[in-house]
């Protein structure tokens, strides 16, 4: 028999108390690692695609409102800008818009592939496809393993903003290539297509943009040429915000709010709740074996090693837990990850950073509500404990 | 034969609130080696706290305390609890078994601070559960057994270190008459057959009988000695 052979028969004694304590924490941490994955998927949502010397310039109502056309070769004629592109919000849908929207944009072509190269890998013919096909749209590659999507193929798209002026609200587009993301956790769930095609037959917002992309000289210049766009816009009926294409795809990503926030605060009461059972629960049961910790010491067990053993039998229990919790979240992810809305937000699964976080807040957690049993099972006289009990 | 415990002038006081309370002041005792002692005395003679300071649980305010020739009153917290493990057993009034342990198992705790291979832990195991005729019932919880039969476990778990010195506080308190001579039997033949040096706390006259000499403790002074 060994001391872990001792700790964990002692914190299976009364097995329903065990087994509830254990689901409180396997909530906790089921909460933290749903969450917090989220949360690092979305970061990482926002920064692929991300370039430091990008602006992004929308409405300064919202980025739902849109800007003239006009305003592209205004943002372009100011100095320190290098290229700009535009893109329109369509709205997205293929056959069933209950299950199966996606991010739809109309993009300039041209000027589109230019700044994002990287961002949506396409074969030379493809893109040379994608630029002279004026039905021509360009689809994610996890979206077109999703759908069965073939290059060369015609798929109508249809829009839950927009109608064509015969009444149809879906475009029939064909594919002009399939593009991967810079790394292979990064989202290919959009599609982009001509802005002229859409333009051209929708029956109102004519002639207008949603976002300007802007690339600058150099990082260096963002605050510059941000300022200057937005002071060019200042008291029109379309004034302007312009931000990094970071902070903006972050507000994008995050339309519910700030979901750093809400992670924080959901993840901090639920390990707060937990921490005040767990603690009282263990106290309780602590306080119960007083006459056989006093016993223990009385054989030649000395305090540090009934401390340790004391302590290790809460830390294993919010480990039991935590682990529980965290694999399960690992297999939800899983699951999320492959369904239409979770697919948005590019690789879902669990990272080894959020692991090692909620084995090290088990440990901590195991730690904290261990530790006044611990210290009380420490302090307390062999005569007292003998005569307590 | 020579002496195994000695307290020379030992002086002991408790304090509750604001009243001091002096149990002992200035005992004397010696144990020899291979001796079995009975202590008798009515409540609050001192017959616990004497317990205390022989098992090292407990600490004098002044005096000695030697043990095989080795004085103890002056060892650490730490210092003492080895001393423990390794140089006296302990039988208690209530058992004081782990309930979420076996027979095996709770014997096998003394053992848990020694270095003794897990073979050689298994085989001591068995040795003193077979002294106290026990082996058979050694997968059974403590719940699963008779009062004699939990305090022979205890017994076991006493001698399995083999330790020198054995404390009995009350040992057969919570027996009937025909246990608890087993029971005093057991601890007669391991002071005769093992010369293992016992002392044991009891009110029981009939208990005391088993041993070879009786002490009277008395308001903290040792009153009369039958043998």
């Amino acid at each position: 028999m060994t001391d872990f052979d001792l700790v964990w028969k002692n914190l299976f004694r009364k097995p329903l108390r065990t087994i509830l304590l254990t689901v409180s924490i396997f909530m906790a941490f089921l909460i933290f690692g749903i969450l917090t994955s989220l949360n690092v998927a979305l970061d990482r949502a926002s920064e692929s695609g991300s370039a430091s010397n990008r602006l992004v310039v929308s409405n300064k109502i919202n980025f739902t409102q849109s800007m003239p056309y006009a305003y592209i070769n205004r943002v372009a004629a100011i100095p320190g800008v290098t290229a700009v592109t535009y893109q329109n919000w369509f709205g997205a849908y293929y056959q069933d818009q209950r299950t199966s929207r996606f991010v739809g944009f109309a993009v300039d072509p041209e000027t589109y592939m230019a700044i994002f190269r990287d961002e949506a890998r396409l074969t030379d013919a493809e893109r040379q496809a994608f630029l002279t096909e004026r039905n021509g749209v360009i689809v994610g590659k996890s979206l077109a393993d999703r759908y069965g999507w073939k290059v060369g193929q015609t798929i109508p798209i249809s829009s839950n903003i927009y109608s064509q002026a015969n009444g149809r609200r879906s475009w029939d587009m064909k594919i002009s290539g399939i593009f991967t993301g810079a790394k292979p956790t990064d989202p290919t769930t959009a599609i982009y297509f001509h802005y002229d095609y859409m333009n051209e037959t929708i029956t109102f917002n004519r002639d207008q943009v949603g976002t300007i992309t802007v690339v600058t000289a150099s990082p260096d210049q963002n605050d510059q040429v941000a300022k200057a766009i937005d002071a060019n816009f200042a008291n029109s009926p379309a004034e302007t915000s312009t931000v990094d294409e970071k902070t903006f795809s972050r507000a994008f990503l995050k339309q519910a709010g700030d979901l750093n926030f809400i992670v924080t605060m959901v993840v901090s009461a639920a390990f707060a709740a937990i921490l005040m059972i767990v603690s009282t629960t263990l106290v309780s049961a602590m306080r119960e074996r007083t006459k056989e910790i006093g016993v223990m010491k009385t054989l030649g067990f000395s305090s540090p090693r009934v401390l340790r053993m004391v302590l290790g039998e809460a830390v294993l229990l919010s480990s039991l837990g935590a682990v529980l919790g965290l694999g399960t979240s690992a297999f939800i992810l899983t699951g999320l990850s492959k369904s239409p809305v979770g697919s948005n937000f590019g690789d879902l699964s669990m990272s080894p950073v959020v692991a090692l976080t909620g084995l090290a807040l088990a440990v901590s957690l195991g730690l904290v509500t261990g530790a006044i049993p611990a210290l009380s099972a420490l302090r307390m006289s062999i005569i007292e404990a003998l005569n307590r009990g | 034969m020579s002496a195994l415990i000695q307290l020379k002038n030992v002086k002991k006081t408790y304090r509750r609130g604001k009243e001091s309370i002096t149990i002992f002041d200035g005992l004397n005792l010696t144990i020899e080696q291979g001796d079995f002692v009975a202590i008798m005395g009515p409540s609050g003679s001192g017959k616990t706290t004497l317990l205390n300071l022989l098992g090292g649980t407990d600490r004098s305010d002044s005096g000695e305390i030697n043990f095989d020739g080795e004085r103890i009153d002056g060892y650490n917290e730490g210092q003492l609890a080895g001393w423990r493990a390794r140089s006296v057993g302990f039988i208690f009034q209530f058992y004081n078994l782990m309930p979420v342990l076996n027979a095996a198992q709770n014997v096998e705790l003394p053992l848990m601070l020694t270095k003794l291979s897990a073979g050689k832990r298994r085989a001591n195991v068995e040795t003193a559960l077979k002294i106290v005729g026990l082996w058979d019932r050694a997968k059974h919880k403590p719940k699963e057994l008779s009062g004699g039969q939990q305090q022979r476990v205890a017994i076991a778990r006493a001698i399995v270190s083999d330790p020198k010195f054995l404390l009995c506080d009350e040992p057969t308190g919570d027996l009937d008459r025909n246990t608890a001579n087993d029971i005093l039997g057991t601890l007669q033949q391991l002071n005769q057959d093992l010369g293992k040096t016992i002392v044991m706390v009891t009110h029981d006259p009939e208990a005391a009988r088993f041993a070879k000499r009786t002490l009277h403790l008395d308001k903290g002074v040792f009153a009369e000695v039958t043998q």
